[in-house]
């Protein structure tokens, strides 16, 4: 009976105790949406990944402004770019340490040797560190950079030279993305020594503003500032911890609970009781993603212009937003969002008009009743949060011009894979912005070269696709922008996509929580980030 | 008493067998490989896959992968996890306490409240307590426990404030991992308050976990206490003249427990099997979210080991209480 008793009071005090989060300053607590798979960033391609490996604890020669698609120096300080276009030479910034953990300590400060190392560890399959640790560079590979850097060599102690095969306008773009992090070239050398390659995916070393601390498993990251930081201001806690929560729903009451700071992706239902919370804030950007429809060009009756025009006008696009998006999204008029240079802003939709579809069908020669298939994925995606009720409410928008969309899906994996075969009629999909270049957008999702690829309508224009890949070979802006504003043109002249929505991205956090910036590409980077 | 356990054992191998066939077919039976599960809606490159799929030895013919697999389980190795690259083994005893300290919690929780409720409601037949303990745990059963974890959270840790919305300790305390176990964990370590912190993280997905094992517990004491006290002997005892509380605990109490006892056997699989959603909920790092998360990356290893151990787990714990009930019930350990 004593016992009883004494457990009920120790409960009692222990239920009382307010949670010890609230008091601490210098501590940011991050409510994430799951576990990075590792800690070596080459090796992955999600954002979940990202913000736990590169956004913390490591750098890239180039980086993202904050809040922004830009890259800026970093580890380099500058870059020359060559006559011909094919030839970058980085200066490497002096005196950035890597970090001193308990399982390593520097006796050397960053120089090109960590710059060559990063770069031929995913160029050559032969190097001993590979061969030692064999992975692949998924994004790398992605990005195309495998097939055009030719050469990364060391010029001096604080100078690195890249060479291209051809001339890629979005070179340092892309090296500012997060696969791109750099390694420290003594500790892989230490690793190898020690047979223990492996843990270059378990226990990072960077020079980012973070440093890494204790992985427990499903649960907690645990990083602390770093105190030899070269930009020291940008670090603004004592210790950054990531508390991983999948439910969407969960991670809200514990932000509202005061367990966590910071969190992301609310689903739309929360959104009005965050906003009214008095305690938080919830800042909002238009996505930098695209949820859009694909027409398979190759498949009648999308092979017909008239037939893509008619379906493209019988949208009813506000009414899709309304509810698909309740109102976090905005109406998408081109192929990539309007957030991204070079965008044309005098491109606008052809109106509503089930009666003209109508009458456009009928001069193709379209049988009313024809059907066709629509393929919704089965998955929630940042750009589409319910593609299922997109692709009905489309069902209805067609049948009201006699088209009969019968909805398909598979399990994710398989719905990209037969995407990728070209079984659909029209499909559902979108993008999500890479490198904060525009042929990231118009190249990569409507480009000849793709129509194997995340072409999805397997649309090859010539008269685009030339304007795509000259915009790729120049290096200046004013240029590639008429390019590209001219391509933006053809697309939606020939219309092998309808774009629906970019959707708003919504960042709850504590009043407490200062200098936070939404990042474009959904990052979700703690540098330069305090509280009161 | 060994003939019966060798013939127990020897249904084993084939079990073991049966389980190993069927999570390695039902896994690669769903659509799509890890490296395109990774890709999204990216492009996957040719090259890049056939690379990858060679370092994952899974470009071999499946009957191959399938030797493969169980030539490596006899040398004692249970592969290495396609996402994470650590081994299945350790990924899996680091995250295991957290699932046995929370089924634990629900076992406890519901044992306790189970039997009670259960034997209150047999000896009250017919009461208003009766009626309300078995409407209450027939909703207990039916209850989803997604719903029932988000309402239990909204109330208690939302609105009142009591109880850790989720996780199994506040992050503010940096407590080492010794045993795994939490509340060990905690006591170990020098961290003032930590214990307490831990217990208090625990009760909600305890309470939720431990729902529908108590409903069943409920209902199963309450009809074998109620066959019970109808036997004979307890007539006869009550007759003699013995204290009722003599009568229920000591003659009507521990005959009823016999199928009370299968019944707790039987819910380490429920256990187990709630733990997916229980821990999904209340981001409790165990072996259910990582089973999960597996599945959807089509983590092969981590799926077909992950779930072969637990079935392990399940068969054993299943063994344990058949041998008991044998030591219990004569009847049963003579049958041919």
């Amino acid at each position: 009976m004593r016992k009883t008793a004494l457990i009920t009071a120790l409960l009692a005090t222990g239920l009382i105790t307010a949670s010890p989060l609230a008091s601490a300053a210098g501590t940011l607590v991050y409510c994430s949406e799951g576990s990075p798979a590792g800690f070596d960033p080459g090796q992955y391609t999600t954002g979940t990944d990202f913000d736990a490996n590169s956004e913390t604890i490591f750098n890239r020669l180039a980086e993202f402004e904050k809040g922004g698609t830009k890259a800026q120096p970093s580890l380099a300080t500058s870059w020359d770019i060559s006559e011909d276009g094919k030839t970058y030479t980085f200066h490497l910034r002096e005196g950035v340490k890597f970090h001193t953990t308990d399982y390593f300590t520097p006796t050397r400060d960053f120089n090109a040797d960590d710059v060559v190392f990063t770069f031929q560890r995913m160029l050559d399959k032969d190097l001993p560190f590979r061969k030692a640790y064999p992975t692949e560079f998924p994004y790398f590979t992605d990005m195309g950079l495998d097939a055009n850097i030719a050469k990364v060599e060391k010029v001096d102690d604080k100078t690195v030279r890249f060479v291209l095969n051809e001339v890629d306008a979005a070179f340092v773009q892309n090296l500012a993305m997060n696969f791109a992090a750099i390694h420290s070239a003594e500790y892989a050398d230490t690793l190898l020594k020690n047979g223990k390659a492996a843990e270059i995916n378990q226990k990072p070393i960077g020079t980012g503003p973070f440093v890494f601390s204790r992985y427990q498993k499903d649960a907690v990251i645990r990083f602390k500032g770093n105190p030899n930081y070269w930009d020291p201001d940008k670090v603004k806690v004592d210790n950054l911890l990531f508390s991983i929560n999948t439910d969407a729903s969960v991670r809200i009451q514990k932000l509202k609970a005061g367990e966590c700071d910071i969190t992301l992706n609310p689903r739309p239902a929360d959104l009005k009781s965050l906003q009214a919370d008095s305690k938080l804030n919830v800042p909002t950007q238009p996505g930098y993603n695209l949820g859009y429809i694909a027409y398979n060009v190759t498949r009648p009756p999308f092979d017909k212009l008239e037939v893509r025009q008619a379906l493209d006008m019988a949208i009813n696009k506000d009414a899709i937003i309304d509810a698909v998006y309740q109102g976090a999204g905005q109406k998408a008029v081109n192929g990539m969002p309007p957030t991204q240079w070079s965008y044309d802003k005098g491109i606008t939709d052809a109106p509503y008009d089930p009666a003209k579809a109508r009458e456009l069908l009928q001069k193709a020669g379209i049988k009313e009743g024809t059907e066709i298939t629509l393929w919704a994925m089965p998955v929630q995606r940042p750009y589409n949060p319910n593609a299922r009720l997109m692709a009905e409410m489309l069902q209805n928008d067609w049948s009201k011009v006699g088209i009969k969309a019968r909805i398909v899906s598979y399990e994710w994996g398989e719905y990209i894979k037969r995407a990728h075969n070209g079984e659909h009629d029209a499909m559902l999909i979108g993008w999500t912005g890479d490198n904060g270049d525009p042929d990231n957008w118009l190249g990569t999702l409507y480009g000849c070269a793709a129509v194997d690829g995340n072409n999805f309508s397997k649309w090859c224009d010539k008269e685009y696709d030339d304007l795509v890949v000259a915009a790729k070979r120049t290096t200046d802006q004013a240029e590639r922008t008429a390019f590209y504003e001219k391509a933006q043109a053809v697309l939606k002249r020939e219309v092998p996509i309808t774009p629906i929505a970019h959707s708003t991205v919504y960042q709850p956090m504590s009043k407490t929580v200062q200098g936070f910036q939404i990042s474009p590409f959904g990052r979700n980077s703690f540098i330069g980030v305090g509280k009161d | 008493m060994l003939s019966f356990i060798a013939r127990r054992l020897a249904l084993l191998i084939p079990t073991f067998f049966g389980i190993t066939l069927l999570t390695f077919a039902l896994i690669r039976l769903i659509p799509g490989d890890p490296v395109e599960v990774m890709m999204g809606e990216r492009r996957v490159d040719p090259e890049l896959h056939a690379q990858a799929m060679e370092r994952l030895g899974l470009n071999k013919p499946l009957y191959q992968q399938y030797f493969d697999y169980i030539g490596q389980l006899a040398s004692g190795n249970l592969g290495e996890s396609l996402r994470t690259r650590t081994s299945v083994w350790n990924e899996f005893t680091t995250l295991f306490p957290a699932t046995l300290e929370l089924a634990f919690g629900a076992l406890i929780f519901a044992g306790t409240f189970g039997l009670l409720a259960g034997m209150i409601a047999a000896l009250k037949r017919g009461s208003l307590f009766d009626h309300g303990v078995m409407g209450i745990s027939l909703t207990g059963y039916s209850m989803p426990i997604f719903w029932w974890g988000l309402i239990l959270i909204m109330l208690f840790s939302v609105n009142l404030g009591w109880t850790p919305v989720s996780g199994r300790l506040d992050l503010l305390y940096d407590v080492p991992p010794v045993t795994g176990f939490m509340l060990i964990d905690t006591l170990l370590s020098e961290e003032e308050g930590a214990f307490l912190d831990a217990l208090r993280h625990l009760i909600l997905p305890a309470i939720v976990l431990g729902t529908i094992p108590l409903a069943v517990i409920a209902r199963m004491t309450r009809s074998a206490m109620l066959e019970v006290l109808r036997e004979d002997y307890v007539r006869t005892a009550r007759a003699k003249g013995l204290s009722p509380t003599r009568v229920v605990v000591v003659h009507a109490l521990r005959n009823a427990l016999i199928p009370v006892i299968t019944v707790f056997g039987l819910q380490v699989g429920t256990l187990l099997a709630g733990a997916v959603l229980t821990e999904t909920i209340f981001a409790w790092p165990g072996i259910g979210k990582w089973l999960i998360e597996s599945i959807g990356a089509r983590d092969y290893p981590v799926v077909q080991n992950g779930i072969l151990l637990v079935a392990c787990l399940v068969i054993l714990v299943n063994f344990t209480v058949d041998i008991l009930y044998g030591l219990i019930n004569p009847r049963i350990r003579h049958q041919r």
